[in-house]
């Protein structure tokens, strides 16, 4: 019994009967479609659920969404998030601070979920990488410019997820 | 007791007074009712619905607001009525009550005021159902204008009517009102007028809804990021007790805190408004005059020159202003004592006797308004000092109190009767009440009829009534008065002879008088008012709401003021100040901290250690008068503008201007 288990053995090492084993697995890689993709010119599906860089939006007239109700700054379990208001001179309630520092902030989207008229989003965007601290700390304008560059795929993903909201 | 009659609170028996009404009786047993229009301190209005509670054997539920405990009839078998507060039936009748309400309100929560701390927001998460079948168009209000106080939100409002009753009742205006039946019922102002009252600011906390907001805090923070510090108010004598709301360093509002013995639940618009005051005109640094121009320093060089200036042998005199904490004062006191100086606070010149304490903080406490039969008003206007107490006024007027009045007050919201405008007429109306009876007989004595001539007088006549039994209240405008005196802050001959032949004035946040050209001026306070133009040397110090201090109320009660932000830039403590200016002049005062410097004050004058109790005043013998004749004023000033920090107030300037054009517009009656 042994001397048949280790004869076959011996037979296996000396056909190369292994490597042949791997080479086929190796082949088989070599020819399957690639996992990786070549990023920077080719980019992976996002969920429309995805949470990427903040946004403040505005409504289709141009007046702006926010309403400094301060909700996503009382949920924000990070503190990521400052408002100030006042009245504006035509009596709305209006922010005049929204600041977002955004190496607090740990993307959890309740501020976007808290918010009652879909103003803070957490856009599709994730490649804002800065070379400076400073630069991630984005106040109003920076997030109205996010909201009016990203507006279209937005308003997209909101309403490919109303659905289920 | 006779009229005790007992129920049954969700099983729990209880025997209660029959005049109370079953919200009442329900609060005693411990449970809670929602209620909207019902107040404790107003009249019942029964028309929110929402306190319906089930009375077993009773038809329907029933408003607890507004039933008494002696209507309830027994069970069939006797057995004391049954109250139920959660039963299916009331349940059921609260989500109807409060889908009700929300038919026509809007749900703006997002953009009101009111969110986080609204009655109507958190009893619907409590008591309401989480759905609402009306898909009707809401109706729409126009928003008042209540003035530059008060922000309207008409659609909001669920017509409770506690501004109504608070207007008519407690402010004692008649300029709110509800016009309108069923869906179409509004709130409105007289002629759509701005509210001409100094209590105003009140309608706000007592709004359940959004529908009153305050203008000055429109929008700025929210309920949840501030920080709530309990202290002491000190724009006049009241001490009223205060909750100063502040976000970072900054104070963001001013709301009352209940006490009954002094300000109940309200605080004038002076105390809730000024608060924008304390952000203007600060002294955030230190300044020494030099060739003229007052120019900024450090701390180093405006002691060095204080120092020099105190220790170099002149005669010194220290004055305390209206806003200064006993602390500062008995520091202070102790400082001037080492150079051989005299202390001062009465800068007004009032006539406050410092023999006895019942000369300067009379024998009555706030609370013996309440009981008092009859109320002698002497040289007073209380609607124009301390609404407050006015409000208290009236509240016993309204219970039966009868009001006379000595001295030259127009409207006090209440009728007074005039017995006389000199300290003739008083004399006259004292030597009656002598020999008559003195019972229930409380008197009011203003700093207007102290600060003119016959102010001596006026005194020892009020004195000689409370001898005889009357309560005396000695009603003082500025909240640092009492206190300043408890601590021998005061010389015999008063401000002349502290002003006499003084070379040097340590001025401790006086604003309130010009001190005469010639002494060189040390002024240490928190506002670029009065006193600090006048100033060789400014030394900043903390305002009311930046150092934990005690200060004394008009009816001498102590109390403790907290620290709700810190002082601006290198201001620093009043306290501290004088500690640092004593170690400069080379004679350290006594104490490192405020602990130390507080344990010798208590051991000084004992009474302050007991924390918002009121000593009983004795009083000395009778002091002669003389038997001259003077008017007796009664005037105030301007309401809005008392202090610096009200000085510094946009809001309170604005109301200034307002109320002084209402006045002059208003053409004299024919």
């Amino acid at each position: 019994m042994i001397a048949r288990a280790s004869m076959r053995r011996a037979l296996r090492y000396v056909l190369l009967a292994d490597f042949l084993v791997g080479l086929r697995k190796g082949m088989r890689y070599f020819l399957a479609p690639k996992a990786t993709i070549n990023y920077p010119h080719e980019k992976g599906p996002l969920s429309p659920r995805f949470r990427g860089e903040h946004a403040l939006r505005r409504y289709p007239n141009g007046e702006e969404r926010c309403i400094a109700c301060k909700l996503c700054e009382a949920i924000c379990p990070a503190q990521a998030i400052t408002i100030e208001a006042e009245p504006r001179a035509d009596g709305s309630r209006r922010t005049t601070r929204y600041d977002i520092d955004m190496t607090k902030c740990i993307y959890c989207g309740y501020c976007q979920e808290a918010c009652p008229v879909d103003a803070i989003v957490q856009g599709p965007n994730f490649e804002f990488s800065t070379e400076t601290r400073e630069e991630l700390f984005y106040d109003k304008e920076r997030l109205l410019a996010n909201g009016d560059r990203w507006e279209a795929e937005i308003a997209r993903n909101i309403e490919l997820d109303a659905a289920y909201r | 007791m006779p009229d005790q009659y007992k129920v049954v609170v969700d099983g729990n028996e209880a025997s209660v007074p029959g005049e109370l009404t079953l919200i009442q009786v329900c609060e005693l047993a411990g449970v809670e009712i929602p209620r909207f229009c019902y107040h404790e301190r107003l009249s019942i209005a029964g028309n929110c619905r929402m306190c319906l509670v089930e009375v077993v054997g009773a038809p329907k539920p029933v408003a607890s607001c507004a039933m008494q405990v002696r209507d309830l009839r027994p069970g069939r078998d006797g057995s004391p009525p049954q109250i139920l507060t959660s039963s299916p039936v009331v349940r059921k009748a609260r989500h109807g009550v409060m889908e009700f309400l929300l038919v026509n309100h809007p749900l703006d929560c997002p953009i009101c005021d009111q969110g986080g701390e609204c009655d109507l927001q958190d009893q619907a998460m409590a008591y309401g159902i989480d759905f609402s079948r009306y898909v009707e168009p809401k109706r729409a209000v126009n928003d008042l204008d209540l003035g530059p106080l008060v922000e309207t939100h008409m659609t909001r409002c669920i017509s409770c009517t506690r501004c109504v009753r608070f207007t008519t009742e407690v402010a004692g205006i008649t300029q709110m009102g509800q016009i309108g039946r069923g869906e179409d019922v509004e709130i409105t102002s007289y002629l759509n007028s701005s509210l001409d009252s100094n209590l105003q600011g009140n309608i706000i906390d007592l709004c359940p809804v959004g529908a009153l907001t305050s203008k000055p805090y429109a929008f700025v923070a929210r309920p949840w990021e501030l920080t709530k510090t309990e202290t002491i108010d000190v724009m006049d004598a009241l001490g009223s007790n205060i909750r100063v709301d502040s976000r970072g360093r900054q104070v963001m509002r001013i709301l009352p805190r209940n006490h009954d013995g002094i300000n109940q639940e309200w605080i004038s618009d002076k105390t809730r408004f000024v608060w924008d005051g304390l952000k203007c005109q600060r002294l955030d640094r230190p300044y020494v005059r030099n060739q003229g121009v007052l120019e900024p320093c450090d701390w180093d060089t405006a002691l060095k020159a204080a120092a020099g200036v105190l220790a170099s042998g002149r005669r010194v005199s220290a004055l305390a202003g209206d806003l200064v904490p006993v602390e500062a004062t008995f520091a202070l006191r102790k400082l001037i004592e080492l150079v051989d100086g005299k202390c001062e606070c009465r800068v007004d010149g009032a006539a406050l006797d410092t023999n006895s304490r019942a000369g300067y903080a009379g024998t009555a406490r706030i609370e013996d308004i309440d009981s008092a039969r009859r109320i002698i008003l002497v040289g007073t206007n209380p609607r124009n000092e301390v609404p407050v107490l006015n409000a208290r006024i009236r509240l016993a007027w309204l219970d039966g109190a009868r009001v006379e009045n000595f001295g030259d007050v127009t409207d006090l919201t209440y009728p007074a009767q005039q017995l006389g405008n000199d300290v003739d007429s008083l004399r006259a109306f004292c030597e009656i009440a002598l020999q008559d009876s003195v019972e229930g007989m409380l008197v009011i004595v203003g700093q207007a009829a102290l600060r003119h001539d016959g102010g001596n007088e006026i005194l020892a006549l009020s004195l000689a009534l409370a001898r005889q039994g009357a309560g005396l209240l000695i009603l003082h405008a500025a909240a640092g008065r009492v206190g300043a005196l408890d601590v021998g802050f005061s010389c015999v001959g008063g401000i002349d002879e502290a002003l006499a032949d003084a070379e040097v004035i340590y001025s401790l946040g006086v604003d309130e008088m010009d001190i005469p050209e010639g002494p060189f001026v040390i002024y240490q306070g928190s506002h670029g008012d009065r006193g600090a133009h006048r100033a060789d040397i400014i030394l900043p110090a903390a305002a009311y709401t930046e150092e934990s201090a005690i200060f004394v109320n008009t009816e001498g009660r102590p109390q403790l003021a907290q620290r709700a932000s810190f002082p601006p830039g290198q201001a620093k403590e009043n306290w501290a100040i004088i500690r640092a200016l004593s170690a400069a002049i080379g004679q350290p005062l006594f104490f490192d901290t405020q602990a130390e410097l507080r344990s010798k004050l208590f051991e000084e004058v004992p009474y302050l250690e007991d924390i918002d109790m009121v000593p009983a005043n004795p009083l000395q013998s009778p002091r002669q008068y003389t038997g001259g004749n003077a008017p007796i004023i009664s005037s105030a000033g301007d309401f809005y503008l008392t202090n610096p920090i009200s000085r510094a107030s946009a809001v309170m300037a604005e109301m200034s201007a307002l109320s002084n054009g209402r006045h002059q517009q208003i053409p004299e009656a024919p």
